[in-house]
């Protein structure tokens, strides 16, 4: 009987370890299926017509309009998120550490962190497309700008959290050192403080173009699409995501083809740059330490 | 450094204090700015939506929630089809997705050799990288005609059994509930793993020391010490997991099938919140419109719910660490 109770505890203990090894392989046997058919799928139809054509030729066509709007409209998001989140970010460190609105920004940033992105880009839609539409009478109504404001949105919540997260991480004697001196707040905070984390912050920016290169679902109806290169702002915009989403839907294999090119480039740029944070972001750790 | 006596000095100083203090005050109110429009970002989200679906939430009030039938030609629009389509993918996708990250969790802290953990963690932390465009492609051209092979034998096993055997009756399409909740699963796993291996390892290492020494086996310290002292961070992960296969868009527009069905059979097609918003959006005009923008009111709110009730189980235990 005795032993009875010990075969069982350590057959339980084995099971145990084993559906957990188990379940490990099943999560990378999925990561290596997604990634090796999306490599094998996109280097096949890789070539130079990608990147030259514009998505007006059809299966003919590339992918060029589609990605110069795509980087145009991830750039400009950058440009509206970084500062403001950083400006948030510091608020949260800087300002309000104990305070009670502080911690329900943070919690509702958070929570912004993981909102359904499909969601922000009918907020875009409803204020920014709308009213634009109806200013101009049709003239100017989807357009690259609303697409880069939704992308904003949900860079936002990102760079606002790693900014504040950094900033904490600074040493409080750094602050202690530099208020003796007589230096106001600001002045620390923008020449002592953020220059102490600027590359944590830099890495959060980063992570926020990762996440929001990747994002379609908010452009379908903030920048549409458009078959033709455009470089205004205040135009419909093609973007990588939406071209893919498009060509996937089109019955055609020759439009699959250069819906799986554009999808290689998009994880290839994604995933390269999570792993290039993640290692920037492992290292800075160390150095804190 | 003049023959001048102090007061002048003084006088600069204060000059010079009172200009700091001025500057301070607008850069505090400035960043002050900045952080307000995150809350004006969630609350803009809530008002706008709710305020482009007033048409139809005017119209049909409550009963757009309950009513099943969603037709454009007869300018009809009910809500029951894509909610019913929505939990039930989620739920799905957490039923698949929680006994796997907890195995890949217990594996990460408690199995692997410490050489192992740190590239199969990162590795597992791609999968939530991956652009969701790219799991809505690979769902459609490989992972549906995969489904489509395997479920005759759902059919032909758990098909006769009595109870749930109605879930898998119908033809081997491949598209479908179930197939969309798998994928989900595969998308909302690393995130649920991560939350479950932080706090896994936030367990105080005396704690489990202790139970060990009693001589408990590994299995036993998991399931009697860790999991019970880290019981509502790891709700937490699951309801934000949850949060995001509720509004998770792309992934599971295309292996949906979009149709406004309500059938017991998961191996039917179905439609959900964001594939309707995503699929009908730029064709849809007027009242249609409306009806879609109402269903991503209803979305947020739903998702703002689960990740509200998420971050509070998650800050029980930041709580308890701090004290």
């Amino acid at each position: 009987m005795a032993i009875n109770i010990y075969t069982r505890r350590s057959a339980a203990n084995i099971l145990a370890m084993l559906l957990g090894g188990i379940a490990t392989v099943i999560g990378l046997v999925f990561l290596a299926w997604i990634l090796w058919v999306t490599l094998k799928n996109g280097f096949s139809a890789l070539n130079l017509n990608l990147f030259t054509k514009i998505t007006a030729y059809g299966s003919d066509g590339g992918l060029a309009n589609a990605i110069v709007g795509s980087v145009g409209m991830d750039l400009l998001a950058l440009l509206i998120c970084a500062p403001i989140g950083v400006m948030a970010g510091t608020y949260l460190a800087e300002y309000a550490t104990r305070s009670k609105l502080g911690a329900t920004i943070r919690f509702l940033n958070d929570i912004l962190l993981s909102a359904p992105s499909i969601v922000l880009g009918l907020f875009v839609y409803v204020i920014i497309v709308v009213p634009m539409s109806n200013m101009t009478n049709g003239a100017v109504s989807f357009s690259g700008l609303a697409g880069s404001i939704a992308l904003a949105l949900i860079g936002l919540p990102v760079i606002v959290r790693t900014t504040d997260e950094m900033l904490q991480l600074v040493p409080g004697t750094l602050r202690e050192a530099a208020l003796s001196l007589g230096i106001p707040q600001w002045k620390l905070t923008v020449q002592v403080l953020i220059r102490a984390a600027t590359s944590g912050i830099l890495t959060g920016v980063l992570l926020a173009l990762a996440r929001l290169a990747g994002e379609t679902a908010p452009l379908l109806f903030t920048a549409f699409g458009n078959n033709f290169m455009t470089y205004s702002p205040l135009a419909k915009t093609a973007s990588l995501p939406v071209a893919i989403y498009q060509y996937t839907n089109d019955p055609s294999p020759a439009m699959h083809a250069i819906a799986w090119a554009g999808a290689l480039l998009i994880t290839l740029f994604v995933l390269t740059l999570s792993l290039l944070t993640r290692l920037f972001f492992a290292r800075k750790k160390v150095s804190y330490e | 450094m003049t023959a001048s006596s102090t007061k002048p000095a003084t006088r600069d100083t204060d000059r010079r204090s009172r200009r700091d203090a001025r500057h301070d005050a607008l850069f505090r109110r400035v960043l002050l700015f900045c952080a307000l429009l995150v809350l004006a970002a969630l609350l803009g989200a809530a008002l706008s939506t709710l305020w482009g679906g007033r048409e139809v939430l005017l119209k049909d009030g409550f009963n757009f929630l309950t009513r099943s039938d969603w037709n454009p030609v007869t300018d009809t629009y009910g809500a029951l089809a894509p909610i019913f389509g929505t939990l039930v993918t989620a739920i799905i996708a957490i039923v698949l997705a929680v006994p796997v990250s907890f195995g890949i969790a217990l594996f990460l802290t408690e199995i692997a050799p410490s050489w192992m953990r740190g590239p199969v963690a990162t590795a597992i932390e791609l999968l939530a990288a991956i652009p969701s465009i790219i799991y809505g492609m690979w769902g459609l051209f490989v992972f549906v005609p995969f489904m489509s092979t395997v479920e005759p034998y759902l059919s032909s096993t758990l098909g006769k059994l009595p109870v749930v055997g109605a879930l898998f009756q119908g033809p081997p399409l491949g598209l479908g509930i179930l197939t969309a909740g798998i994928v989900l699963a595969v998308m909302i796993l690393p995130f649920i793993a991560s939350v479950m291996r932080e706090v896994f390892r936030t367990v105080p290492a005396r704690l489990k020391e202790s139970a060990y020494a009693l001589g408990s086996t590994t299995w036993e310290v998991v399931w009697d010490i860790v999991l019970p002292y880290t019981r509502s961070a790891v709700i937490g992960g699951i309801f934000l997991g949850l949060g995001r296969a509720l509004g998770e868009t792309m992934a599971v527009t295309f292996v949906l099938g979009n149709s406004y069905n309500i059938t017991s059979s998961l191996l039917m097609p179905g439609t959900s919140i964001a594939s309707s918003i995503a699929n009908e959006f730029n064709e849809a005009v007027g009242l249609h419109r409306s009806a879609l923008i109402a269903l991503g009111f209803l979305l947020f709110v739903v998702t703002f719910v689960v990740l509200l009730i998420a971050r509070l189980m998650l800050r029980r235990l930041e709580r308890r660490e701090g004290s």
